[in-house]
């Protein structure tokens, strides 16, 4: 039976998530309204009105053309997560439905791999990427992408398919599904909200992942981490430019989220009611 | 055959055919750089080389640090991602002593006499020039000429850092966030050890003794500390320690600062009055000295260099000699204003007439650059070049060990001599384990 909520402590749980929300967004909203203002109003101190200058924006596109690292930080998230999913999906299914008595420590020693700092292994994968003809481009960079991000993924979908009863895989077969039936036409669909929030936070990861994409690329492949490095400067005081780079940079990711939001949050409480 | 290199191929075809005067085989060229005024104005007016010689320029821009750290590791495994790279005059000299940058002498028809003398021995090695300056400065003093007059005070022709002290003393209205001196605090060997160093030179300190055993034990170090941390405490904006070049330019830049001790190459971004609020009211003086009158003002290179492992070494010289070039410095003059030229490299720079009359402040930066002598910098004898940097390699990382340290002073987490005796400490135990201390 629902509590009954008196009026004024649901006001006051609203303006408190309010007020949490403000303060994480606030640095958002922050570089937005810096990179409306002109240079050396950016620089003048701390002031939440814009002066509805673009001039930013134009500077920013004739330094460096947007469209071109946009196009590598779409093909380098959403290529690193497929290739991440079709490798995960068996995987998780594996582990979930077929567990054996190692398979915790496999779940662990995975997601160990992150737990190193990404610069020990810098020299030796510069390396193959050098030999390899791999560097600066977006095939190098997409299964690059798609490893470090991969534990994680394991992670997530063996989670949730977990929640899954094996009674149902177990009727599909006995209607006669193959393997590939049952993880394709069974488990998949079921397992569509968890999928969903794990393709989001990937493809979040990736498009935000910030150093290999810097080291490992020059011009070719270089995605929008770099577009923005690039405007950071040690002389020279180009604010509101850089804000404008950062909000040009964000912009996709922060509106795909926005749209996606329900999407995300289900699958992310997906299995927490029991 | 690679899709890289057919890729390759093709855009250098397009490049030979839409090229009007392509002499040889036109090529495909990457350019590793900064973000600096300067360098935007290079990529600016790049095209005019691409026009010329028929060849395309990749231009990689990245953060000072990260570009150091992609280029050392470039560099160190013979990567060959970059055919010219922008270095400062403290990795030149040890870059090339290590093989890794092409030799810059020899290029027909390049004026390496009109090069300013200071700059070009900060570049070489054992007499081999291995970088082209692209643009170079010294430190020196700006300050607000309407608050001296209000106050009554005039600057000298040559300061010293207790008149500094005095003045900022006189000037410092913290009700109205008008701070009398404003100086680099953020940690770094190229943030607040840049002027930390040149106040411990001028104070009679140096690094190292001639057998490499580290000073900052030493009283020049203590005082050097002593006088940094008053004035700053006293006189300084509050939360100095994240203030580096940038902040303090936006900080001297909005009038909060009455003199700012920092990079010649500030000069024309706060007399520029698009950019700056006190552009008509800057005044600049040489930087300011101590007991001693030597390495009070630091040297610094911005320069265009060539690894010996690019495959295009010829046309990487010859838009490294176009940048760098007096014509270069024209045409940056005629396109973008004469106080916009890259400054402090070329004698013919400061002998032009556009140049003297845009730019009040050019005599003060020639007089700093010429003087800056990174040979003979201290007053005691040392076994290293270099004014604000020690041409070491292992510099990068016990410079802003020591700048940390330092820092925590200023930020009043521990005390001078702690500050100092830590940094004694780390300097030895790294100077041992490099072998520098037998």
């Amino acid at each position: 039976m629902a509590r009954a909520v008196s009026t004024r402590i649901k006001i006051g749980y609203t303006v408190a998530a309010w007020t949490v929300a403000l303060i994480i967004f606030f640095p958002i909203l922050y570089t937005v309204i810096t990179s409306l203002k002109t240079e050396q109003a950016a620089i003048s101190g701390f002031d939440l009105w814009p002066s509805f200058s673009l001039e930013s924006y134009r500077d920013v596109q004739s330094q460096y053309n947007y469209f071109k690292p946009f196009m590598n930080s779409v093909i380098l998230s959403l290529g690193s997560t497929a290739l991440a999913l079709a490798v995960a999906i068996p995987a998780a299914w594996a582990m979930a439905f077929s567990p054996t008595k190692h398979t915790k420590d496999i779940l662990m020693w995975m997601l160990s791999t992150k737990m190193m700092p990404a610069v020990a292994v810098l020299v030796p994968i510069y390396l193959i990427f050098l030999r390899t003809g791999l560097m600066d481009t977006r095939i190098g960079l997409t299964v690059m992408l798609m490893l470090i991000n991969l534990p994680i993924v394991v992670w997530m979908l063996y989670t949730y398919f977990r929640e899954i009863p094996g009674e149902i895989l177990e009727a599909a077969r006995m209607d006669g599904a193959t393997l590939k039936d049952e993880i394709i036409h069974v488990l998949t669909p079921m397992a569509i909200p968890g999928i969903a929030s794990t393709v989001l936070l990937n493809i979040i990861l990736a498009w935000n992942e910030a150093f290999w994409t810097i080291q490992l690329t020059t011009t070719n492949a270089a995605p929008l981490s770099a577009f923005i490095a690039s405007f950071s400067s040690p002389q020279g005081l180009f604010w509101a430019k850089l804000s404008a780079a950062s909000t040009l940079a964000i912009a996709p990711i922060l509106i795909m989220g926005w749209f996606s939001q329900k999407q995300l949050v289900r699958g992310l409480t997906f299995g927490a009611v029991k | 055959m690679t899709f890289k290199h057919v890729l390759l191929g093709s855009t250098a075809y397009a490049g030979l055919i839409l090229g009007s005067a392509a002499g040889a085989s036109a090529e495909e060229i990457t350019i590793a750089t900064v973000n600096n005024g300067d360098m935007i104005v290079m990529q600016e007016l790049a095209p005019q080389w691409e026009e010329k010689t028929g060849n395309t320029i990749n231009w990689v821009v990245l953060e000072e640090n990260v570009l150091r750290e992609r280029v050392t590791t470039d560099i160190a495994t013979q990567g060959g991602q970059y055919d010219i790279m922008t270095i400062g005059s403290y990795e030149a000299p040890i870059w090339g002593k290590q093989g890794w940058l092409t030799e810059m002498d020899g290029i027909d028809g390049y004026d390496y006499d009109d090069l300013i003398p200071a700059v070009k021995a900060g570049l070489s090695s054992d007499g081999k020039l291995f970088a082209l300056p692209f643009y170079a400065e010294s430190s020196f003093t700006m300050y607000r000429t309407d608050l001296f007059e209000e106050a009554g005070l005039e600057m000298p022709e040559q300061p010293t850092y207790e008149q500094i002290a005095e003045f900022a003393k006189t000037l410092t209205d913290k009700d109205n966030e008008q701070y009398g001196i404003c100086l680099r605090g953020k940690p770094g060997w190229g943030e607040n050890m840049a002027f930390f160093g040149t106040l411990v030179n001028t104070n009679g300190g140096a690094w190292f003794d001639q057998n490499w055993n580290p000073q900052l034990d030493q009283q020049p170090w203590a005082d050097a500390l002593d006088y940094y941390l008053d004035v700053m405490n006293n006189y300084g904006p509050p939360g100095a320690t994240s203030n580096g070049y940038n902040e303090n330019q936006a900080l001297f830049q909005t009038g909060k600062c009455a003199m700012w001790i920092d990079a010649t190459s500030a000069a024309g971004r706060v007399f520029d009055p698009a950019q700056s609020d006190v552009a008509d009211k800057v005044g600049f003086a040489v930087a300011p000295i101590a007991s001693v009158d030597k390495g009070n003002a630091w040297f610094w290179a911005w320069s265009l260099a060539i690894p010996t492992s690019t495959k295009k070494a010829d046309v990487a010289k010859d838009f490294v000699a176009w940048a760098t070039s007096q014509e270069y410095v024209n045409l940056v003059g005629e396109e973008k204003g004469w106080v916009a030229v890259p400054p402090g490299t070329r004698t013919s720079t400061y002998e032009n007439q556009n140049y003297q009359d845009a730019a009040p402040f050019a005599a003060t930066v020639l007089s700093a650059i010429q003087n800056a002598d990174p040979a003979d910098a201290t007053a005691m004898a040392v076994p290293y070049t270099g004014i604000q940097y020690v041409s070491i390699p292992e510099f990068q990382g016990l410079g802003t060990a020591v700048g940390q340290n330092i820092s925590a002073a200023l930020a009043g987490q521990s005390s001078a001599e702690d500050a100092l005796a830590a940094s004694q400490a780390t300097a030895k135990r790294e100077m041992t384990r490099s072998g520098y201390i037998k």
